[in-house]
């Protein structure tokens, strides 16, 4: 009985969190013209995916990453620049979706902090390199 | 080396373990809200998501009176803890109306007969196209739209029994 139990839980499907339509046109198939490709490609990676925060829609299986490739990809083939269809986005969901994040106060001691480290690691090494000399 | 600079590396890490911690402890909300609250339903047209309930386009959203409007899916477990919630606020007066994420007619079908339809009119969106346009992050999210057709709130996952008196405050100030 138990080995029959534990038979079927093996067949048994998982819980489904994906519907079972198949993937958007141009979500996983690359454009013909290999320009636009690209630029669809540098935009996707750029992009974060909602579902799994931390992958880019380039990255991600979700299903909902596939819609926004298919988005992104009809779109640059309709003619739209990458940096509109960036701007959509970020209107509907803040300066979090894109991987670029914009200079501004807000964001300034991110792009301040690499400096500001460097500059203290030379501090530091200055220093030693003195002592040793 | 002044014995005082000696011991800011020490300190640098209890902050760093210390934000740590705290964030252990405290995890952020990541929740992605649509920054459209406030902004007028993007205009939109959707086929009827199955037979014999009218499809929805952002004019019908614009009636004159709110509107609360679903996400929702078939294939999506939390939507079938959320109906009998939906259910209870159409009968307390909310007018709902919904969009079906990927989904086919006959699965929509089965999903109203199952767990109750309380929607007005549903529409199809297959790509998720009306949901990003939203800026919806999953499935189910309900928003309520005042008579003008701006977007006044976002319910992010499930409706609970703990969420009522908010949906129904918010329904309330959109009127």
């Amino acid at each position: 009985m138990k080995r029959w139990l534990l038979i079927l839980a093996l067949l048994a499907a998982p819980a489904l969190a994906d519907s079972d339509l198949p993937a958007a046109r141009y979500a996983n198939e690359q454009l013909p013209d290999p320009r636009q490709e690209a630029a669809a490609k540098a935009l996707m990676e750029e992009l974060r995916c909602l579902v799994c925060q931390g992958q880019s829609i380039a990255d991600s299986d979700a299903e909902l990453a596939g819609d926004m490739r298919a988005m992104v990809r009809q779109r640059i083939a309709a003619g739209e620049k990458p940096e509109v269809v960036r701007a959509w986005l970020v209107s509907r969901y803040g300066d979090w979706v894109s991987y670029r994040p914009p200079v501004e106060p807000m964001t300034w001691p991110l792009w301040a902090a690499p400096l500001l480290l460097l500059g203290i690691g030379a501090f530091l090494l200055r220093h030693r390199f003195r002592r040793r000399g | 080396m002044s014995r005082a600079v000696r011991f800011v590396p020490l300190l640098v890490l209890l902050l760093f373990v210390g934000f740590v911690t705290w964030r252990l402890l405290v995890p952020n909300d990541e929740k992605i809200r649509s920054r459209l609250t406030g902004q007028p339903v993007p205009a939109f047209t959707l086929a009827p998501a199955t037979g014999g309930i009218a499809g929805l386009s952002s004019k019908d959203l614009a009636s004159g009176r709110p509107r609360l409007l679903n996400v929702f899916a078939s294939w999506c477990v939390p939507c079938i803890a959320e109906a009998p919630l939906l259910d209870e606020l159409k009968r307390s007066g909310v007018h709902i109306d919904a969009i079906a994420v990927r989904d086919r007619p006959e699965d929509v079908a089965a999903f109203l007969a199952n767990h109750g339809n309380p929607f007005e009119r549903i529409g199809s969106d297959p790509e998720s196209r009306v949901q990003l346009s939203l800026g919806s992050s999953g499935v189910p999210e309900s928003f309520i739209v005042d008579g003008k057709g701006i977007i006044r709130y976002q319910h992010m996952g499930p409706i609970e029994p703990g969420d009522l008196p908010a949906i129904r405050r918010e329904w309330e100030a959109a009127k």
